[in-house]
């Protein structure tokens, strides 16, 4: 078979892990496509490269093809989610000076009450927080918002999130420029290890089931090239699974060390996939399940109601209208191309591509196309539910 | 004078700062300053207000930038990504030479189209520089590489020094690799062996 040559962009984060995998383990070559890898410095950055098609396809935050769907930020453009890439992998992380004053406040940093974690926060900031993260879309900002908005610190009088590139999150840490963090793995791991600063919480504790990274690419090249898509999900699909295999774990970490990719120890790397995270330089250890994951649980699924998470959120915050956002929002996560690249396959597809996100309390069967899918516990720290439908 | 553009360039390399000041001078009577910290980029570009910011698109500062593209105040200008755009072209271009910019919303394009201009032109000589640069750097250092190489061959065999370049040239083409790499294998195991 000839091989179709493609260009996909990534950050080196190690949720980029499916891209990387699919090239170098053959997962792409058996659909036919020749991977080209090309990191980029920036998200802004790549998002431009998609949308000005320079390259075909992007590693991409969540909510960036939602908010350009928005008219936020960026060219005018039409981008489409294929598939989520990942799930979870964040932490965030606090300053020595205010880790210590959290800690004499009787805090235990246990890792996964998110309710705990951000009164405690709260109160040891002060007036006024000032996160950091990496990008204003980004599930990093949404979820901050989330935590602390339902805690009752006020955004923007009493909490400042703003852009910091996570290469310089500790130099910003150091200058007082912000309090505190959010960061994709292994950004947290490096802050810790640099003794920058110290992990307060997986944001996995706020909301189980976040999507965090998804494959973009422009919505005109969805439409006139949808084999090309098709195999592009299934590449991915392959990558993932081969990624939840827990003996897969060590290989992974290697192949993303190396100079070409993250040029990062590969133990630092497998801290993130493993879920076993050092918080503070002091050595302290925290277990945290399904931290970063990719594959179980349909995890790959662009679900519809994720997109109409997103874009509620940001609409609320930038003061859109909520409804004629989730409408424009529910398109741009494609799980119609995603259907067409799995059906038929021994692969069990959701009988409906919108869920109520929050429902589940844990791991839950639900009908499927062929009988029944496990899909994972999806809640919210808060135990709110979005319904896609009237929220 | 109301009708200058106000301009910032946000670069941390003086020199190349200077350059690109210079290219944009050249190209009207512009109000331009350079910004050199990367923390509190976004707050020291408002203050500053400008009708235009000018970014490396390999800086990983841009993604600071885009927070200008949100007008979180009613009194803050909402910021574009260049003026025109319906202007793919001029966008590519800048994308292709390693510049973005940031302008304010409402600019008449006919203003900024020559600074650009000017922007993209030096932000392509840059480029060109910096793919030279690399090039050469990895010439010399393959160079100094396979020199030890041969001097150890030269040394352990009794070969001299054309000798000891053929046989490196014959076991990189015996196993189809460059060079480069069998005398980086070399050095590398002798290193590991003495």
């Amino acid at each position: 078979m000839s091989q179709t040559p493609l260009t996909l962009g990534y950050i080196p984060l190690v949720d980029a892990a499916p891209l990387i995998i699919a090239r170098e383990l053959g997962f792409a070559e058996r659909e036919g496509l020749a991977l080209t890898l090309r990191a980029a410095p920036s998200w802004s950055t790549l998002r431009d490269l998609v949308a000005l098609g320079q390259i075909e396809a992007a590693q991409m935050l969540a909510p960036i093809p939602v908010a350009t769907a928005l008219g936020l930020g960026g060219l005018p453009s039409r981008l489409d989610a294929l598939c989520v890439l990942s799930v979870g992998g964040n932490t965030v992380g606090v300053s020595n000076e205010l880790a210590a004053a959290i800690r004499a406040a009787g805090h235990d940093f246990d890792f996964t009450d998110a309710t705990a974690a951000g009164k405690a926060l709260i109160a040891a900031a002060g007036e006024r927080l000032r996160i950091g993260v990496p990008f204003p879309f980004s599930m990093h900002a949404e979820l901050l918002y989330y935590w602390l908005g339902a805690l009752g610190l006020e955004a923007p009088q009493a909490l400042d999130v703003h852009t910091v590139p996570p290469p310089l999150m500790a130099e910003a840490l150091a200058s007082g420029d912000i309090d505190a963090f959010c960061v994709g793995a292994p950004w947290g791991s490096i802050a810790v290890e640099n003794g920058s600063g110290e992990l307060l919480l997986p944001t996995s504790a706020i909301w189980a089931f976040a999507p965090e990274k998804v494959l973009a690419v422009r919505h005109d090249w969805a439409e006139s090239e949808p084999d090309l898509a098709i195999r592009l999900i299934r590449c991915m699909w392959r990558a993932t699974r081969w990624l939840a295999d827990r003996s897969n774990f060590v290989t992974a970490s290697e192949i993303l060390s190396r100079p070409e990719y993250l040029n990062l120890p590969a133990e630092l790397l497998e801290r993130s996939l493993t879920g076993q995270l050092t918080i503070s330089p002091r050595g302290e250890q925290r277990r945290v399940e399904d931290f970063l994951y990719f594959h179980e649980g349909a995890a790959t699924f662009p679900w519809r109601s994720q997109a109409g998470w997103i874009a509620s959120r940001l609409a609320a915050r930038m003061g859109l209208d909520r409804a004629s956002a989730r409408r424009a929002a529910k398109n741009v996560f494609r799980s119609d191309l995603y259907r067409a690249a799995l059906a038929g396959r021994a692969v069990d597809l959701p009988g409906a591509s919108e869920k109520l996100e929050g429902a589940l309390e844990q791991a839950t069967e639900v009908p499927a196309q062929n009988g029944t899918l496990i899909l994972h516990r999806d809640r919210f720290f808060d135990g709110q539910i979005f319904d896609p439908g009237t929220d | 004078m109301p009708n200058r553009l106000s301009i910032v360039v946000v670069e941390q390399d003086r020199e190349r700062a200077l350059l690109i000041v210079d290219s944009l001078r050249a190209s009207g009577d512009h109000e331009i300053s350079v910004i050199a910290e990367r923390t509190g980029l976004a707050r020291l570009i408002s203050e500053k207000n400008p009708d235009v910011v000018l970014v490396d698109v390999t800086s990983p500062s841009r993604d600071m930038l885009e927070e200008l593209t949100l007008a979180s105040s009613p009194l803050d200008r909402p910021v574009a990504m260049f003026v025109d755009r319906s202007d793919d072209n001029l966008t590519r271009a800048a994308i292709e030479a390693g510049v973005s910019a940031y302008v304010v919303d409402g600019l008449a394009p006919g203003r900024i189209k020559p600074v650009l201009d000017a922007a993209i032109t030096r932000f392509y000589m840059f480029h060109a520089m910096r793919a030279e640069l690399a090039a050469t750097k990895r010439a010399l250092e393959e160079r100094k590489i396979i020199d030890r190489a041969k001097g150890m061959l030269m040394k352990a065999r009794g070969l001299d020094e054309d000798a000891a370049y053929a046989l490196l040239r014959k076991a990189a083409m015996d196993q189809g690799k460059k060079m480069v790499d069998v005398a980086e294998a070399l050095v590398t195991a002798a290193g590991l062996l003495s």
